[in-house]
């Protein structure tokens, strides 16, 4: 990324627009395609899925329910029907297969908002850079998970901006929309990517759920990168992408390997090199070359 | 002695004890206010109903999952999901009896729809629910109490006759005619609010309110009298003493009902206890 350029232009230079584009297009698509689904029920009364994301029901026979929101639901001592561990065990096996956070990225209605305000972020170069720790949602998810137990109750449903959102879009916002401005205005001005990659305790939890998911993001090609970091300024969670690109010296395998990783494809997209490809978790070829040097440093004293 | 401090300095250590300081600090915030406000959001307001089946207050904010799907497959569309804002727990369902009352489906399909059970699936018949209780809030307001021929809510309750029945009662204002007093029956009311929707007054006289807030209760160990005494079949303390009256000669006084009576009075010349003569009455045998 040269010095005043937004990242991704060397890559729609070498790949055209749609080809620096696609897996975001592709993410839009699906996101606002899953928010049609459970709105033209309300909308044209053609009843494809209703619901909302805390639990469906997809043509009166699929039922898909929110594995963190059954939890808290065991947690505040009350054991649900059968329906809902059986849409939940559907949504475990989904998220086990196309990894947990593809949730974040592909499905969560407020991913749209912190991308535009990440977007926002680096067109006017804007700095707010308040220092968050990643490791707060897991003290968050732990907080959500404690609450059930303290209080009996969905504490956390009181303002979960995740379920708030997308049922605020299907059954009616109220004020609602004032949290997810607080959360826009949060992730644009006091820090980067402070609301998906720092606070959400869902996120962690779909990450959690990830940690070993099939499908995965690879550097397979980390040998042609040119170090134009475009794919570093796009990551939503930056740190998962450096073992695997610059990890060959170390032995490392070119598989982001990491829970974390939301699946969105955006490095692929930015890149001019055509570094990473999506592939499964087992195509994780570990460097021959290093393999000596480093059992050599382990038996040195 | 500089030296030494920056031995022990280790800024790894430094920073993990800060970034989980302020963890532990933040989260505790969060904690707080999230606690307190859970706690005020199970004070659900006195006109907020609950759809059929619902679980105590108190059990459905941990059971129910705010998926709306109850929302969804209620026919009459009555339900609704509380928005952020609104003084209901965020995204439970509720309706307002006076603006749209249950309509009391016989196959209940917001219940069949819960995939959590906070709408409890014990519950297959409808009469059986108990939203709330009706009451006549305001006897003042309510025109059956002046003597007005009214008797929309018994008219309307889908428990005809049995949630809501009218007594009557003597019509002092008129002296001659009937008041039809409502009055509602909590061993059948479900709460469906019909009768609040129908009140024909400006702002209804019988309203719909949680039962808690409705109904009494006798202190436990408090005994009413004639219903022991009718379970055992006789008296439980002493006998009842017979009634005595201090009447003139020849009256006797039924107090179950026939009043003053006349005996017949062989041996006196009189045929009224009371000679028109005072002195009589104060010279006869016995005194006053």
């Amino acid at each position: 990324m040269k010095a005043g350029q937004m990242p991704g232009a060397e890559a729609r230079e070498a790949k055209a627009w749609l080809g620096a584009n696609r897996w975001l297009l592709a993410r839009r698509v699906t996101q606002i395609g899953i928010l049609l689904l459970f709105l033209v029920g309300p909308w044209f009364g053609w009843w494809i899925v209703k619901g909302n994301l805390s639990s469906s029901m997809t043509l009166d026979v699929l039922p898909l329910t929110d594995p963190l929101l059954l939890l808290q639901v065991l947690l505040s001592g009350h054991v649900p029907e059968l329906v809902a561990f059986t849409g939940v065990a559907i949504v475990l096996a989904f998220y086990l297969l196309v990894g947990g956070r593809v949730y974040c990225s592909w499905v969560c209605p407020v991913n749209m908002v912190t991308d535009l305000a990440e977007w926002l972020r680096m067109r006017f170069n804007i700095k707010g850079g308040g220092h968050l720790s990643r490791r707060l949602r897991y003290w968050l998810l732990g907080l959500v998970l404690l609450l059930p137990l303290l209080t009996g109750a969905l504490a956390w449903e009181l303002i979960n901006p995740v379920s708030l959102a997308h049922r605020g879009i299907l059954f009616g916002m109220g004020l609602g929309w004032m949290v997810i401005l607080g959360i826009f205005l949060l992730d644009l001005l006091i820090a980067r990517r402070a609301w998906c990659g720092h606070l959400c305790p869902v996120g962690a939890f779909y990450g959690l759920i990830g940690r070993f998911s099939v499908l995965r993001v690879s550097a397979d090609n980390r040998s042609a990168c040119d170090d134009c970091m475009d794919c570093f300024a796009v990551c939503p969670e930056q740190q998962v992408i450096k073992p695997a690109l610059k990890g060959a010296p170390k032995g490392l395998g070119p598989l982001i390997d990491d829970g974390l990783c939301t699946n969105c494809g955006r490095c692929i997209d930015v890149c001019a090199q055509d570094v990473f490809h999506f592939t499964h978790r087992f195509d994780n070829p570990v460097p021959a070359a290093v393999a000596g040097p480093t059992h050599r440093s382990e038996a040195s004293p | 002695m500089g030296g030494k401090v920056n031995k022990v300095f280790d800024p790894a250590r430094r920073r993990f004890l800060t970034e989980g300081f302020r963890s532990v600090a933040g989260v505790a915030l969060v904690a707080g206010v999230l606690g307190a406000w859970q706690r005020q959001a199970k004070a659900l307001p006195a006109t907020a109903i609950r759809p059929p089946g619902a679980l105590d207050e108190e059990d459905f904010q941990g059971a129910c999952i705010r998926c709306g799907l109850c929302v969804r497959d209620c026919p009459y569309d009555i339900l609704k999901l509380a928005e952020f804002g609104e003084p209901v727990a965020l995204g439970t369902p509720w309706f307002h009896a006076r603006t749209g009352p249950c309509e009391m489906c016989e196959d209940i399909p917001c219940v069949v729809a819960c995939p959590t059970g906070a709408l409890d699936h014990a519950l297959t018949d409808i009469t059986k629910a108990r939203m709330g209780l009706a009451l006549i809030t305001d006897q003042e307001a309510c025109i059956a109490f002046q003597g007005l021929r009214c008797e929309v809510c018994f008219n309307v309750c889908p428990v005809r006759g049995k949630a809501i029945t009218l007594e009557l009662h003597h019509n002092k204002r008129s002296g001659k005619h009937a008041l039809f007093i409502p009055v509602v029956h909590s061993s059948d009311c479900t709460g469906c609010g019909k009768c609040e929707e129908a009140c024909i007054l400006d702002e209804a006289a019988i309203k719909v309110l949680p039962i808690h807030l409705v109904k009494g209760m006798l202190g436990r160990h408090y005994r009413l009298g004639w219903k022991e005494k009718e379970k055992a079949g006789h008296s439980l303390v002493t006998p009842d003493t017979p009634h005595q009256y201090n009447l003139p000669e020849g009256l006797k006084y039924d107090y179950e009902g026939k009043g003053l009576i006349r005996e017949q009075q062989p041996s006196g010349p009189q045929d009224t206890p009371f000679s028109s003569n005072p002195l009589d009455t104060l010279n006869r045998k016995g005194g006053l």
